[in-house]
């Protein structure tokens, strides 16, 4: 008996999705075979890693992140040129954590601004995200395209609560939108409808199907990525096509596994390495099943899934 | 690959005498293609039948343990490519490589002994130990070994090392424990074959690629050694996916014998972030022994962890027992509190809670495994539900007072429970487990 190389080809593939202006514009998806599968077809992209930074201090971090990045936290312009600049970050994406009504409440009008600065700072591209309040982000989304106009950038997240002002805001400014659905391959592709059907370019589309943190239902994410991929690559499902988000830093960094002290729990040894390990592995598993574009914090982690990345390639 | 159930049929007698309590040849044929009878009901089928009958209703991907005892890991048995069709099987073990002629040996072999975490109720451990002859020297592999075996009672062991006289003195050195012998290349197939079918061991076979690697099985097998584990000689990541994923599929979707075996991959890296993460891809793709060079806890604990993601049953989340627990020694003036039997969430809650150091009492209602708000939403943990859970423990006739405590993000139920549950105050707790401790304290 001699050994064949059992190969599998798809009908269907995934969209390519560039952002970002210039030389520095970045393209992720193209995908025609299972993630890294490359001996049976393209792998254009490779999966890109964006760097988390926020419109106000991180307090809520856990140290071993916060610390980081406390020289330059305070403000997002000097956060985001360090990204780019001291830790070679391909993208960055800016959370408006403080416009959410718990956080500061601030306005759209002031996100518009901290937009624009962050723009006029850096060169690499940007992923505005609001703060995961629905109604808040109908309004703040929409300023914050309007602000980024011309840049390419990507919004999000347009959820099924608050998709049709921040889809006809993205239409409008020609930027990249993330639909994020929760942890459904149904839900995700009936909002993928809905956005599709308002008149928005399925090839702008990027589906988050919403992350877990490893430990912290994972497995969900985890398959709910690979069906999603398989529909679009297998069935070829026009709808199940867009490349996929992991927004993986905020689930990691709440999670005991890297906030407890070494003290408080001796057999999980070295709180720093642990909350590396969590987000780097949290990052893999995912991209092992279908993400395209991460969102992370913690430098090593972020240069672990690269060196991961390019290992796989 | 299954036969039909007229394949089978052409092996049979064809006398229908009945003594297989059918009363055709082909109705049992039928019945034993569909694996709803077993061959030995025909007392005069011949032993050639039997052979290719076996054959054909043997898994796809050969399953044994390595090592003795309940302990050992078994491996191989899967049936699916994708976690969502099907539980994964077998959970991909853990081996610490440790060289023979490295002093911390016996230390490493103590951290492997001692590496037994409990994560969310399962028992969780580094299973193997691989010892590599990097001295070259007979005595000091065999007195490694023996370390090795000593100082890590319960771990499998791996013999890692190429020379068969070296390998034999080993092996018989702890043949008790059925190491895994490392291995088997083409030009000591052989020598190594023999030494495993002499002690009943498993052994890797180590090729390049994966041509090679099958036509190395098939040797192995010739020379009357079956269990084997496949070493495909990948190092990068690409590789370890690409072969892991390739021998997987020739299994299952080709039937191709020469595969149909579990796989080690050596992920070794120097930076230890990054080989978790290199571990981590043959985790989620199809290895069965991973062979890693340092066991710190925070590693340990992170791969534990992702193997257990991987490898939960798709289909039901991981639960537990509705009952009231007991945390601490709860007296009649203790708290009672409720949650759902999510085994994350049970587990985070309890733990908070003995963190506390208040004695408690944490009811658990059974809403098929799901978590507070999930169960909530698909109406599994909802006031009437509760109540009548609540009423039927009796566990209200135990207390002092008829207060529960209720998980903060279902603080919306408290009317309607207080309603149901006549003569009990409801109290809302908490919106996160981590502000349960400040909670409990406060109280007192
Ligand atoms: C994973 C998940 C699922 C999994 C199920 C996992 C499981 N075994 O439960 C799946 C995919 C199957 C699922 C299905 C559904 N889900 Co769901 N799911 C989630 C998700 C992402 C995480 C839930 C989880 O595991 N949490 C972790 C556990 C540990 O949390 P927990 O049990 O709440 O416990 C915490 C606290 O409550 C507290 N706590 C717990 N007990 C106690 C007790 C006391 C006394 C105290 C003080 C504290 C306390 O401590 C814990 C840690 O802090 C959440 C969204 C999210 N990010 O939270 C949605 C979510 C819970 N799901 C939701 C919904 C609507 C559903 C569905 C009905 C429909 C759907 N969207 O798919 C179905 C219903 C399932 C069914 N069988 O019918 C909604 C609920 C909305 C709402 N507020 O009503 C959520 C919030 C998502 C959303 N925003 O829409 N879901
Ligand atoms: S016992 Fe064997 S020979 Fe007799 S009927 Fe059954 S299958 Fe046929």
């Amino acid at each position: 008996m001699s050994f064949v190389v059992p190969k599998e080809s798809f009908n269907g593939k995934v969209a390519s999705v560039d952002f970002g202006k210039d030389d520095k514009a970045l393209t992720i998806g193209g995908d025609s075979a299972l993630p890294f599968l490359s001996f049976e077809g393209e792998l254009p992209n490779k999966p890109v890693v964006a760097y988390e930074i926020q419109d106000c201090p991180p307090d809520d971090w856990p140290d071993t992140v916060r610390e980081v990045y406390k020289d330059v936290s305070g403000d997002p312009v000097t956060w985001a040129k360090y990204c780019q600049d001291e830790q070679g970050a391909k993208a960055i994406a800016l959370r408006l954590v403080s416009t959410h009504p718990d956080r500061g409440d601030k306005s759209a009008e002031e996100a518009s601004q901290t937009i624009k600065d962050v723009l006029a700072a850096i060169s690499v591209p940007l992923i505005i995200l609001g703060s995961n309040h629905i109604e808040k982000d109908s309004t703040v989304l929409v300023a914050a395209a309007e602000a980024a106009s011309g840049n390419n950038c990507v919004i999000g997240k347009a959820q099924e609560g608050n998709y049709k002002t921040i889809v006809a805001a993205a239409l409008a400014h020609n930027h990249k939108l993330i639909a994020m659905s929760e942890l459904d391959i149904n839900l995700a592709k009936q909002l993928n409808i809905l956005i599709t059907q308002m008149g928005f370019d399925k090839n702008k589309l990027i589906t988050d199907p919403m992350c877990s943190a490893l430990g912290y239902g994972l497995e969900y994410t985890y398959s709910v990525m690979e069906r999603i991929r398989l529909a679009g690559l297998a069935q070829n499902d026009p709808t199940m096509q867009p490349p996929i988000l992991g927004d993986v830093g905020m689930y990691v960094w709440k999670v005991k596994e890297t906030v407890a002290s070494e003290a408080d729990v001796p057999e999980w040894g070295s709180l720093e390495e642990r909350g590396i390990a969590w987000e780097t592995l949290t990052a893999t598993s995912l991209i092992l099943s279908g993400a395209n574009l991460l969102i992370m914090r913690h430098p090593s982690a972020i240069e672990n899934v690269g060196k991961t990345i390019d290992e796989l390639v | 690959m299954a036969l039909t159930g007229v394949q089978v049929f052409k092996l049979l007698p064809k006398t229908n005498c009945k003594k297989c309590g059918f009363p055709t040849c082909l109705a049992f044929a039928m019945k034993l293609a569909q694996g709803g009878a077993d061959i030995s009901a025909c007392p005069d089928v011949s032993e050639e039948a039997k052979t290719t009958l076996g054959e054909a209703s043997a898994p796809p991907i050969r399953s044994f343990a390595i090592g003795t005892g309940d302990k050992a890991p078994k491996m191989g048995a899967e049936t699916v490519m994708f976690r969502h069709e099907k539980k994964f099987v077998n959970p991909c073990a853990i081996a610490i490589n440790i060289k023979d002629n490295d002093d911390s040996l016996a230390a490493k072999a103590e951290e492997v002994a001692n590496s037994e975490i409990d994560r969310v109720g399962q028992i969780l451990r580094v299973e193997a130990i691989s010892i590599e002859c990097a001295s070259g020297d007979s005595a000091t592999y065999e007195a490694a070994v023996k370390l090795a075996a000593e100082k890590a009672p319960e771990a499998a062991l791996i013999l890692n090392c190429k020379d068969a006289a070296v390998v034999e003195a080993a092996v018989k050195a702890v043949a008790d424990r059925k190491p895994l012998i490392n291995g088997a290349t083409d030009e000591n197939a052989e020598a190594m074959a023999a030494i495993a079918k002499a002690n009943s061991c498993p052994i890797i076979a180590c090729a390049d690629g994966l041509e090679a690697l099958s036509a190395l099985t098939e040797k192995i097998k010739g020379l009357g050694v079956e269990d084997i584990v496949l070493d495909s000689g990948a190092k990068s990541a690409k590789e370890i996916i690409v072969n892991n994923t390739q021998i997987r599929r020739a299994a299952l979707k080709k039937s191709f014998k020469p595969l149909g075996y579990p796989v080690i991959n050596n992920v070794i890296r120097d930076n230890a972030i990054l080989e978790a993460s290199i571990a981590s891809v043959a985790i989620a793709k199809y290895a069965s022994i991973i062979v890693v060079s340092s066991v710190e806890k925070w590693k340990t604990l992170a791969l534990f962890t992702q193997r257990q993601n991987i490898y939960t049953d798709p289909q039901v989340p991981m639960q537990v027992e509705q009952k009231i627990y007991e945390i601490g020694e709860p007296t009649a003036d203790s708290p009672l509190m409720i949650t759902t039997n999510f085994s994350l969430t049970y587990f985070i809650v309890a733990g908070e809670i003995e963190n506390s150091k208040v004695p408690s009492r944490l009811a658990v209602m059974d809403s098929e495994g799901l978590s507070v708000l999930t169960a909530w939403a698909a109406g599994k943990f909802t006031a009437a539900k509760i109540a009548v859970f609540i009423q039927e423990s009796g566990i209200g006739d135990t207390l002092t007072n008829k207060e529960l405590i209720l998980p903060g993000q279902v603080a919306i139920l408290s009317g309607a429970l207080e309603d149901k549950l006549g003569d009990w105050k409801i109290t809302v707790g908490p919106r996160e487990a981590n502000a349960i401790p400040t909670y409990l304290k406060g109280r007192e």
